[in-house]
Protein backbone atom coordinates (compact mmCIF):
# COMPACT_ATOMS: atom_id res chain seq x y z
CA UNK A 1 0.00 0.00 0.00
CA UNK A 2 0.95 3.47 -0.53
CA UNK A 3 1.06 5.22 2.76
CA UNK A 4 0.88 9.07 3.44
CA UNK A 5 1.40 9.80 7.13
CA UNK A 6 -0.92 11.82 8.19
CA UNK A 7 -2.04 13.09 11.96
CA UNK A 8 -4.97 10.41 10.62
CA UNK A 9 -3.88 7.13 11.22
CA UNK A 10 -7.56 5.72 10.83
CA UNK A 11 -10.68 6.77 9.50
CA UNK A 12 -13.81 5.16 9.58
CA UNK A 13 -15.82 6.59 6.95
CA UNK A 14 -19.85 5.94 6.44
CA UNK A 15 -19.34 2.38 8.25
CA UNK A 16 -22.15 0.04 8.50
CA UNK A 17 -22.13 -3.03 9.76
CA UNK A 18 -24.65 -5.99 9.79
CA UNK A 19 -24.66 -9.48 10.89
CA UNK A 20 -27.43 -11.25 8.48
CA UNK A 21 -30.51 -8.67 8.27
CA UNK A 22 -29.40 -6.83 11.65
CA UNK A 23 -27.82 -4.09 11.03
CA UNK A 24 -25.30 -3.83 14.53
CA UNK A 25 -24.06 -0.25 13.81
CA UNK A 26 -24.59 2.53 11.04
CA UNK A 27 -22.99 5.92 9.89
CA UNK A 28 -20.03 5.82 11.76
CA UNK A 29 -17.76 8.81 11.10
CA UNK A 30 -14.19 8.36 13.06
CA UNK A 31 -11.16 9.96 12.58
CA UNK A 32 -8.19 7.80 15.26
CA UNK A 33 -5.21 10.35 15.44
CA UNK A 34 -1.80 8.64 15.58
CA UNK A 35 0.23 8.15 18.58
CA UNK A 36 -2.72 9.01 20.81
CA UNK A 37 -4.49 6.26 22.64
CA UNK A 38 -8.85 6.60 22.04
CA UNK A 39 -10.86 4.96 24.01
CA UNK A 40 -14.40 3.99 22.29
CA UNK A 41 -17.58 3.93 25.04
CA UNK A 42 -20.64 2.85 25.48
CA UNK A 43 -23.49 0.69 26.64
CA UNK A 44 -23.46 -3.06 25.76
CA UNK A 45 -24.75 -3.60 21.89
CA UNK A 46 -23.78 -0.09 21.18
CA UNK A 47 -21.59 -1.62 18.18
CA UNK A 48 -17.99 -0.73 19.93
CA UNK A 49 -16.26 -4.08 19.53
CA UNK A 50 -17.86 -4.55 16.21
CA UNK A 51 -16.62 -0.74 15.10
CA UNK A 52 -13.36 -2.28 16.49
CA UNK A 53 -12.83 -5.19 14.60
CA UNK A 54 -13.41 -3.10 11.35
CA UNK A 55 -10.60 -1.33 11.99
CA UNK A 56 -8.23 -4.74 11.18
CA UNK A 57 -10.77 -6.47 9.04
CA UNK A 58 -11.67 -8.88 11.94
CA UNK A 59 -15.03 -8.74 11.20
CA UNK A 60 -14.15 -10.85 7.75
CA UNK A 61 -13.97 -14.05 9.86
CA UNK A 62 -17.28 -13.41 11.00
CA UNK A 63 -19.18 -14.84 8.25
CA UNK A 64 -22.20 -13.35 8.10
CA UNK A 65 -20.68 -9.84 8.65
CA UNK A 66 -20.78 -7.25 5.66
CA UNK A 67 -19.36 -4.25 6.34
CA UNK A 68 -20.76 -1.10 3.90
CA UNK A 69 -18.04 2.06 4.36
CA UNK A 70 -14.93 2.43 3.82
CA UNK A 71 -11.82 2.34 6.81
CA UNK A 72 -8.71 4.33 5.33
CA UNK A 73 -5.81 3.15 6.75
CA UNK A 74 -2.66 6.14 6.01
CA UNK A 75 -5.56 7.15 3.86
CA UNK A 76 -5.84 3.62 1.81
CA UNK A 77 -9.25 1.76 2.11
CA UNK A 78 -8.37 -1.50 3.80
CA UNK A 79 -11.37 -3.27 2.63
CA UNK A 80 -10.50 -2.44 -1.61
CA UNK A 81 -10.00 -5.81 -3.05
CA UNK A 82 -5.94 -5.49 -3.88
CA UNK A 83 -5.64 -5.34 0.20
CA UNK A 84 -4.60 -8.30 1.88
CA UNK A 85 -6.39 -8.88 5.41
CA UNK A 86 -3.08 -10.82 7.05
CA UNK A 87 -0.72 -7.85 6.07
CA UNK A 88 -3.15 -5.31 7.36
CA UNK A 89 -3.21 -7.10 10.56
CA UNK A 90 0.70 -7.29 11.34
CA UNK A 91 0.25 -3.64 10.71
CA UNK A 92 -3.23 -2.92 13.00
CA UNK A 93 -2.32 -5.97 15.76
CA UNK A 94 -4.90 -6.73 18.46
CA UNK A 95 -5.51 -7.63 21.90
CA UNK A 96 -8.71 -10.02 23.49
CA UNK A 97 -10.39 -9.37 26.63
CA UNK A 98 -9.53 -12.55 27.95
CA UNK A 99 -5.46 -13.54 27.27
CA UNK A 100 -4.71 -15.96 24.69
CA UNK A 101 -1.45 -17.65 24.42
CA UNK A 102 -0.51 -19.96 22.42
CA UNK A 103 -0.12 -23.37 24.56
CA UNK A 104 3.83 -22.52 23.61
CA UNK A 105 6.71 -21.21 25.91
CA UNK A 106 6.91 -17.31 26.45
CA UNK A 107 10.11 -17.35 24.17
CA UNK A 108 8.02 -18.56 21.01
CA UNK A 109 4.42 -16.72 22.25
CA UNK A 110 6.29 -13.54 21.17
CA UNK A 111 8.75 -15.25 18.44
CA UNK A 112 5.85 -16.73 16.56
CA UNK A 113 4.64 -14.15 14.57
CA UNK A 114 8.12 -12.80 13.80
CA UNK A 115 9.02 -16.49 12.23
CA UNK A 116 5.83 -16.19 10.23
CA UNK A 117 7.17 -13.49 8.97
CA UNK A 118 10.28 -14.92 7.67
CA UNK A 119 12.31 -12.80 10.43
CA UNK A 120 15.82 -12.78 9.77
CA UNK A 121 17.49 -10.81 12.29
CA UNK A 122 18.44 -11.63 15.34
CA UNK A 123 15.20 -13.61 17.01
CA UNK A 124 16.18 -13.44 20.59
CA UNK A 125 17.43 -9.73 20.70
CA UNK A 126 13.66 -9.06 18.88
CA UNK A 127 12.00 -10.99 21.50
CA UNK A 128 13.50 -9.20 24.42
CA UNK A 129 12.75 -5.88 23.20
CA UNK A 130 8.65 -6.83 22.39
CA UNK A 131 8.65 -8.44 26.16
CA UNK A 132 10.44 -5.55 27.73
CA UNK A 133 8.51 -3.09 25.80
CA UNK A 134 5.51 -4.85 27.20
CA UNK A 135 7.13 -4.53 31.01
CA UNK A 136 7.25 -7.79 31.48
CA UNK A 137 10.85 -8.58 30.92
CA UNK A 138 11.89 -8.58 34.30
CA UNK A 139 9.21 -10.98 35.66
CA UNK A 140 9.94 -13.68 32.88
CA UNK A 141 13.57 -13.48 31.85
CA UNK A 142 14.77 -16.35 33.87
CA UNK A 143 11.88 -18.65 32.36
CA UNK A 144 11.43 -18.03 28.55
CA UNK A 145 11.10 -21.87 27.88
CA UNK A 146 8.42 -22.19 30.00
CA UNK A 147 4.73 -22.33 28.76
CA UNK A 148 2.45 -19.26 28.65
CA UNK A 149 0.33 -20.72 30.26
CA UNK A 150 2.56 -20.61 33.88
CA UNK A 151 2.14 -16.94 34.30
CA UNK A 152 -0.78 -15.14 35.82
CA UNK A 153 -3.68 -13.18 33.84
CA UNK A 154 -1.86 -10.29 34.37
CA UNK A 155 0.89 -11.31 32.60
CA UNK A 156 -0.45 -13.43 29.99
CA UNK A 157 -1.79 -10.67 29.17
CA UNK A 158 1.25 -8.20 28.53
CA UNK A 159 2.66 -11.42 27.12
CA UNK A 160 -0.33 -11.06 24.33
CA UNK A 161 0.56 -7.56 23.82
CA UNK A 162 4.56 -8.17 23.57
CA UNK A 163 3.36 -10.59 20.79
CA UNK A 164 1.17 -8.05 19.54
CA UNK A 165 4.15 -5.54 19.41
CA UNK A 166 7.06 -7.86 18.12
CA UNK A 167 5.93 -7.61 14.19
CA UNK A 168 5.89 -3.69 15.13
CA UNK A 169 2.45 -2.52 14.09
CA UNK A 170 1.21 1.06 13.65
CA UNK A 171 -2.07 0.36 15.95
CA UNK A 172 -2.92 -1.95 18.37
CA UNK A 173 -6.62 -2.82 18.98
CA UNK A 174 -7.40 -3.54 22.55
CA UNK A 175 -11.14 -5.18 23.45
CA UNK A 176 -11.57 -4.57 27.33
CA UNK A 177 -7.99 -5.91 27.79
CA UNK A 178 -8.40 -5.80 31.35
CA UNK A 179 -11.45 -6.28 32.06
CA UNK A 180 -10.49 -10.31 33.55
CA UNK A 181 -7.90 -8.77 35.48
CA UNK A 182 -7.90 -8.08 38.95
CA UNK A 183 -7.13 -4.08 40.23
CA UNK A 184 -3.25 -4.25 40.64
CA UNK A 185 -2.64 -6.84 37.22
CA UNK A 186 -5.09 -3.84 35.61
CA UNK A 187 -2.90 -0.59 36.56
CA UNK A 188 -0.18 -2.46 35.23
CA UNK A 189 -1.93 -3.02 31.98
CA UNK A 190 -3.05 0.99 31.85
CA UNK A 191 0.15 2.31 32.84
CA UNK A 192 1.63 -0.15 29.30
CA UNK A 193 -0.89 1.49 27.56
CA UNK A 194 0.52 5.06 28.46
CA UNK A 195 4.16 4.14 28.04
CA UNK A 196 3.17 2.60 24.67
CA UNK A 197 1.35 5.53 22.86
CA UNK A 198 4.29 7.31 22.04
CA UNK A 199 4.98 4.84 19.40
CA UNK A 200 2.06 3.22 18.62
CA UNK A 201 -1.41 3.74 17.99
CA UNK A 202 -4.24 2.36 20.62
CA UNK A 203 -7.53 2.01 20.32
CA UNK A 204 -9.67 0.78 23.31
CA UNK A 205 -12.80 -0.71 23.75
CA UNK A 206 -14.14 -0.68 27.72
CA UNK A 207 -16.91 -1.12 29.67
CA UNK A 208 -15.28 0.51 32.78
CA UNK A 209 -15.19 4.71 32.11
CA UNK A 210 -13.03 5.58 34.49
CA UNK A 211 -10.12 3.18 32.84
CA UNK A 212 -10.97 5.02 29.82
CA UNK A 213 -10.91 8.58 31.62
CA UNK A 214 -7.57 7.36 33.09
CA UNK A 215 -5.81 5.82 29.92
CA UNK A 216 -7.19 7.85 26.56
CA UNK A 217 -6.45 11.20 25.01
CA UNK A 218 -9.30 11.17 22.77
CA UNK A 219 -12.75 9.09 23.88
CA UNK A 220 -16.00 8.02 21.28
CA UNK A 221 -19.12 7.12 22.54
CA UNK A 222 -21.33 5.04 20.97
CA UNK A 223 -24.93 4.65 21.85
CA UNK A 224 -28.06 2.04 20.35
CA UNK A 225 -30.43 2.92 18.62
CA UNK A 226 -34.61 1.88 19.01
CA UNK A 227 -33.59 -0.95 16.62
CA UNK A 228 -30.44 -2.31 18.69
CA UNK A 229 -28.28 -0.91 16.12
CA UNK A 230 -25.32 1.38 17.47
CA UNK A 231 -23.96 4.77 16.05
CA UNK A 232 -21.46 7.37 17.13
CA UNK A 233 -22.96 10.37 19.54
CA UNK A 234 -19.78 11.88 20.28
CA UNK A 235 -15.99 12.04 20.19
CA UNK A 236 -13.58 14.84 21.33
CA UNK A 237 -10.80 14.81 23.79
CA UNK A 238 -11.37 12.57 26.82
CA UNK A 239 -10.95 15.10 29.26
CA UNK A 240 -13.75 17.86 27.75
CA UNK A 241 -15.97 14.53 27.15
CA UNK A 242 -15.15 13.30 30.91
CA UNK A 243 -15.73 17.12 32.09
CA UNK A 244 -17.97 18.77 30.03
CA UNK A 245 -19.77 16.75 27.10
CA UNK A 246 -21.37 18.38 24.51
CA UNK A 247 -23.98 16.04 24.03
CA UNK A 248 -26.99 15.34 26.53
CA UNK A 249 -27.04 11.53 25.75
CA UNK A 250 -22.90 11.35 26.93
CA UNK A 251 -23.71 13.37 30.14
CA UNK A 252 -26.45 10.86 30.67
CA UNK A 253 -24.34 8.16 30.21
CA UNK A 254 -21.54 8.65 32.09
CA UNK A 255 -22.96 10.33 34.74
CA UNK A 256 -25.31 6.75 35.40
CA UNK A 257 -28.67 8.35 34.24
CA UNK A 258 -28.74 6.44 30.93
CA UNK A 259 -32.14 4.94 30.46
CA UNK B 1 -25.24 3.11 46.78
CA UNK B 2 -27.22 3.60 43.43
CA UNK B 3 -27.63 6.95 41.74
CA UNK B 4 -30.88 8.33 43.42
CA UNK B 5 -28.94 8.51 46.71
CA UNK B 6 -25.95 10.12 45.15
CA UNK B 7 -28.56 12.84 43.71
CA UNK B 8 -30.16 13.00 47.25
CA UNK B 9 -26.46 13.80 48.56
CA UNK B 10 -25.77 16.02 46.34
CA UNK B 11 -28.60 17.94 47.14
CA UNK B 12 -27.99 17.70 50.81
CA UNK B 13 -24.77 19.15 50.23
CA UNK B 14 -25.94 22.03 48.01
CA UNK B 15 -28.28 22.82 51.27
CA UNK B 16 -25.77 22.87 53.55
CA UNK B 17 -23.84 25.07 51.38
CA UNK B 18 -26.56 27.42 51.33
CA UNK B 19 -26.93 26.81 55.31
CA UNK B 20 -23.23 27.87 55.81
CA UNK B 21 -24.16 30.55 52.94
CA UNK B 22 -26.08 32.14 55.49
CA UNK B 23 -23.93 31.50 57.95
CA UNK B 24 -21.22 34.11 56.92
CA UNK B 25 -24.05 36.40 55.24
CA UNK B 26 -24.96 36.80 58.87
CA UNK B 27 -21.49 37.03 60.59
CA UNK B 28 -21.13 39.48 58.06
CA UNK B 29 -23.54 41.86 58.87
CA UNK B 30 -23.24 41.48 62.70
CA UNK B 31 -19.58 42.37 62.27
CA UNK B 32 -20.18 45.46 60.51
CA UNK B 33 -23.27 46.44 62.63
CA UNK B 34 -21.51 45.52 65.73
CA UNK B 35 -18.24 48.22 64.37
CA UNK B 36 -20.97 50.68 63.61
CA UNK B 37 -22.89 50.74 67.10
CA UNK B 38 -19.22 50.00 68.69
CA UNK B 39 -21.19 46.72 70.85
CA UNK B 40 -17.28 44.86 71.90
CA UNK B 41 -19.70 42.41 73.05
CA UNK B 42 -21.43 41.35 69.72
CA UNK B 43 -18.16 41.70 67.92
CA UNK B 44 -16.62 38.96 70.21
CA UNK B 45 -19.81 36.71 68.91
CA UNK B 46 -18.75 36.96 65.58
CA UNK B 47 -15.10 36.33 66.32
CA UNK B 48 -16.77 32.91 68.66
CA UNK B 49 -19.45 32.28 66.08
CA UNK B 50 -16.56 31.75 62.99
CA UNK B 51 -15.54 28.47 64.67
CA UNK B 52 -18.93 27.12 63.57
CA UNK B 53 -18.56 27.93 59.79
CA UNK B 54 -15.16 26.57 60.15
CA UNK B 55 -16.62 23.29 60.83
CA UNK B 56 -19.03 23.56 58.62
CA UNK B 57 -16.31 23.99 55.99
CA UNK B 58 -14.44 20.29 57.31
CA UNK B 59 -17.97 18.84 57.43
CA UNK B 60 -18.53 19.57 53.80
CA UNK B 61 -15.36 19.13 52.43
CA UNK B 62 -15.14 15.54 54.12
CA UNK B 63 -18.70 14.77 52.72
CA UNK B 64 -17.24 15.82 48.96
CA UNK B 65 -14.41 13.56 49.22
CA UNK B 66 -16.33 10.63 50.51
CA UNK B 67 -18.42 11.20 47.17
CA UNK B 68 -15.36 11.63 45.26
CA UNK B 69 -13.76 8.47 46.01
CA UNK B 70 -17.11 6.05 46.66
CA UNK B 71 -19.26 7.55 43.35
CA UNK B 72 -16.54 9.11 40.79
CA UNK B 73 -18.75 11.56 39.56
CA UNK B 74 -18.11 12.54 35.96
CA UNK B 75 -19.19 16.03 33.66
CA UNK B 76 -22.10 18.00 35.44
CA UNK B 77 -22.07 15.93 38.48
CA UNK B 78 -18.31 16.56 38.71
CA UNK B 79 -18.23 20.25 38.23
CA UNK B 80 -21.27 20.31 40.66
CA UNK B 81 -18.92 18.53 43.02
CA UNK B 82 -16.23 20.26 43.03
CA UNK B 83 -17.85 23.92 42.99
CA UNK B 84 -19.20 23.04 46.19
CA UNK B 85 -16.15 21.77 47.33
CA UNK B 86 -14.65 25.01 45.71
CA UNK B 87 -17.45 27.44 46.91
CA UNK B 88 -17.26 26.11 50.55
CA UNK B 89 -13.70 27.44 51.09
CA UNK B 90 -14.58 30.61 49.56
CA UNK B 91 -17.68 30.83 51.85
CA UNK B 92 -15.05 29.88 54.68
CA UNK B 93 -12.67 32.94 54.56
CA UNK B 94 -15.39 35.10 53.96
CA UNK B 95 -16.04 34.25 57.58
CA UNK B 96 -12.59 34.56 58.27
CA UNK B 97 -12.73 38.12 56.71
CA UNK B 98 -16.01 38.93 58.86
CA UNK B 99 -14.43 37.81 61.90
CA UNK B 100 -11.53 39.87 61.07
CA UNK B 101 -13.39 42.68 61.44
CA UNK B 102 -14.87 42.11 64.41
CA UNK B 103 -11.45 41.62 66.22
CA UNK B 104 -10.53 45.10 64.36
CA UNK B 105 -13.35 46.43 66.33
CA UNK B 106 -12.35 44.87 69.40
CA UNK B 107 -8.82 46.26 68.87
CA UNK B 108 -10.35 49.86 68.43
CA UNK B 109 -11.92 49.33 71.94
CA UNK B 110 -13.46 52.11 73.50
CA UNK B 111 -12.17 54.53 70.96
CA UNK B 112 -14.47 57.12 69.92
CA UNK B 113 -15.90 56.87 66.45
CA UNK B 114 -13.38 58.51 63.68
CA UNK B 115 -16.58 59.55 62.29
CA UNK B 116 -20.53 58.21 61.84
CA UNK B 117 -20.02 55.17 59.54
CA UNK B 118 -21.90 55.44 56.08
CA UNK B 119 -19.81 54.14 53.39
CA UNK B 120 -18.66 51.51 54.77
CA UNK B 121 -22.16 49.96 55.95
CA UNK B 122 -22.88 50.34 52.47
CA UNK B 123 -19.56 48.51 51.33
CA UNK B 124 -20.87 45.68 53.60
CA UNK B 125 -24.26 45.96 52.20
CA UNK B 126 -23.58 45.27 48.95
CA UNK B 127 -20.66 42.41 49.34
CA UNK B 128 -23.53 40.64 51.56
CA UNK B 129 -26.14 40.73 48.22
CA UNK B 130 -23.50 39.90 46.15
CA UNK B 131 -22.98 37.01 48.12
CA UNK B 132 -26.48 36.47 48.74
CA UNK B 133 -27.32 36.74 44.82
CA UNK B 134 -24.38 34.45 43.92
CA UNK B 135 -25.75 31.31 46.10
CA UNK B 136 -28.74 32.41 44.62
CA UNK B 137 -27.32 31.81 41.10
CA UNK B 138 -26.15 28.36 41.92
CA UNK B 139 -29.57 27.23 43.33
CA UNK B 140 -30.49 28.73 39.94
CA UNK B 141 -28.07 27.52 37.74
CA UNK B 142 -28.43 30.39 36.20
CA UNK B 143 -25.34 32.05 34.38
CA UNK B 144 -26.48 35.66 33.35
CA UNK B 145 -27.44 36.11 37.17
CA UNK B 146 -23.89 34.83 37.84
CA UNK B 147 -22.62 37.25 35.53
CA UNK B 148 -24.38 40.03 36.83
CA UNK B 149 -22.48 39.19 40.54
CA UNK B 150 -19.23 39.52 38.45
CA UNK B 151 -19.87 42.59 37.33
CA UNK B 152 -21.34 44.20 40.20
CA UNK B 153 -17.79 43.61 41.83
CA UNK B 154 -16.88 46.72 39.94
CA UNK B 155 -19.32 49.24 42.05
CA UNK B 156 -17.72 47.71 45.44
CA UNK B 157 -14.39 48.76 44.00
CA UNK B 158 -15.43 52.06 43.51
CA UNK B 159 -16.43 52.70 46.39
CA UNK B 160 -13.77 51.30 48.52
CA UNK B 161 -11.55 53.34 46.46
CA UNK B 162 -13.57 56.63 47.62
CA UNK B 163 -13.18 54.92 51.52
CA UNK B 164 -9.76 54.91 50.97
CA UNK B 165 -8.96 58.15 49.90
CA UNK B 166 -11.54 59.34 52.33
CA UNK B 167 -9.71 57.93 54.90
CA UNK B 168 -5.78 58.98 53.63
CA UNK B 169 -7.25 62.42 53.53
CA UNK B 170 -8.04 62.20 57.06
CA UNK B 171 -4.76 60.86 57.73
CA UNK B 172 -3.05 63.53 56.03
CA UNK B 173 -5.14 66.38 57.94
CA UNK B 174 -4.30 65.31 61.43
CA UNK B 175 -2.19 62.59 62.31
CA UNK B 176 -3.51 61.77 65.52
CA UNK B 177 -6.55 59.78 63.00
CA UNK B 178 -4.15 57.70 61.68
CA UNK B 179 -4.35 54.58 63.99
CA UNK B 180 -8.31 54.98 64.31
CA UNK B 181 -8.27 56.05 60.29
CA UNK B 182 -6.23 52.48 59.98
CA UNK B 183 -8.29 50.73 61.76
CA UNK B 184 -11.55 51.55 58.99
CA UNK B 185 -8.91 50.89 56.45
CA UNK B 186 -8.66 47.31 57.36
CA UNK B 187 -12.35 46.93 57.42
CA UNK B 188 -12.76 48.40 54.00
CA UNK B 189 -10.14 46.14 52.24
CA UNK B 190 -11.93 43.16 54.28
CA UNK B 191 -14.93 43.98 52.76
CA UNK B 192 -13.72 44.40 49.41
CA UNK B 193 -12.30 41.11 49.68
CA UNK B 194 -15.82 39.53 50.67
CA UNK B 195 -16.63 40.85 47.13
CA UNK B 196 -14.31 39.35 45.49
CA UNK B 197 -15.04 35.92 46.80
CA UNK B 198 -18.51 36.45 45.95
CA UNK B 199 -17.42 36.87 42.22
CA UNK B 200 -15.05 34.10 42.92
CA UNK B 201 -18.51 31.53 43.69
CA UNK B 202 -20.52 32.99 40.75
CA UNK B 203 -17.62 32.51 38.43
CA UNK B 204 -17.63 28.62 39.79
CA UNK B 205 -21.25 28.92 39.36
CA UNK B 206 -20.94 30.00 35.13
CA UNK B 207 -18.35 26.96 35.66
CA UNK B 208 -20.95 24.00 36.82
CA UNK B 209 -23.51 25.58 33.86
CA UNK B 210 -21.08 26.12 30.99
CA UNK B 211 -18.15 24.11 32.03
CA UNK B 212 -15.79 26.90 31.30
CA UNK B 213 -13.45 28.74 33.56
CA UNK B 214 -13.46 32.21 33.01
CA UNK B 215 -12.28 35.25 35.22
CA UNK B 216 -15.02 37.88 34.79
CA UNK B 217 -13.91 40.03 37.35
Amino acid sequence: MNSTITDTVLEAKDIHVSYSQFLALRDVNLKIKRNMVTALIGPSGCGKSSLLRCFNRMNDLILTAKIDGQILFNNDNIYSNNVDPTEIRSRIGMVFQKPNPFPKSIFDNVAFGLKVNGYNGDLAEAVEKSIRKAALWDEVKDRLNKGAQTLSGGQQQRLCIARALAVEPEVILMDEPASALDPIATLAIEKLIRDLASEVTIVIVTHNMQQAARVSDETAFLMVDENRSGYLVEHGETNQIFTDPKDERTEAYITGRFS
Amino acid sequence: MVREDFDRNLRQLQGDLLTMGSMVEKSISRSIDALKRRDLEASQEVIDGDDYIDQKRYEIEERCINLIATQQPLASDLRSLISILHISVELERMGDYAEGIAKISVSMGNEPPLKPLIDIPRMGDMASDMLRRSLDSLVNRDVVAATAVCNYDDRVDELYQQVYRELITFMLEDHRMITRATFLLWVAHDLERIADRATNIAERVIYVVTGKMIEIN
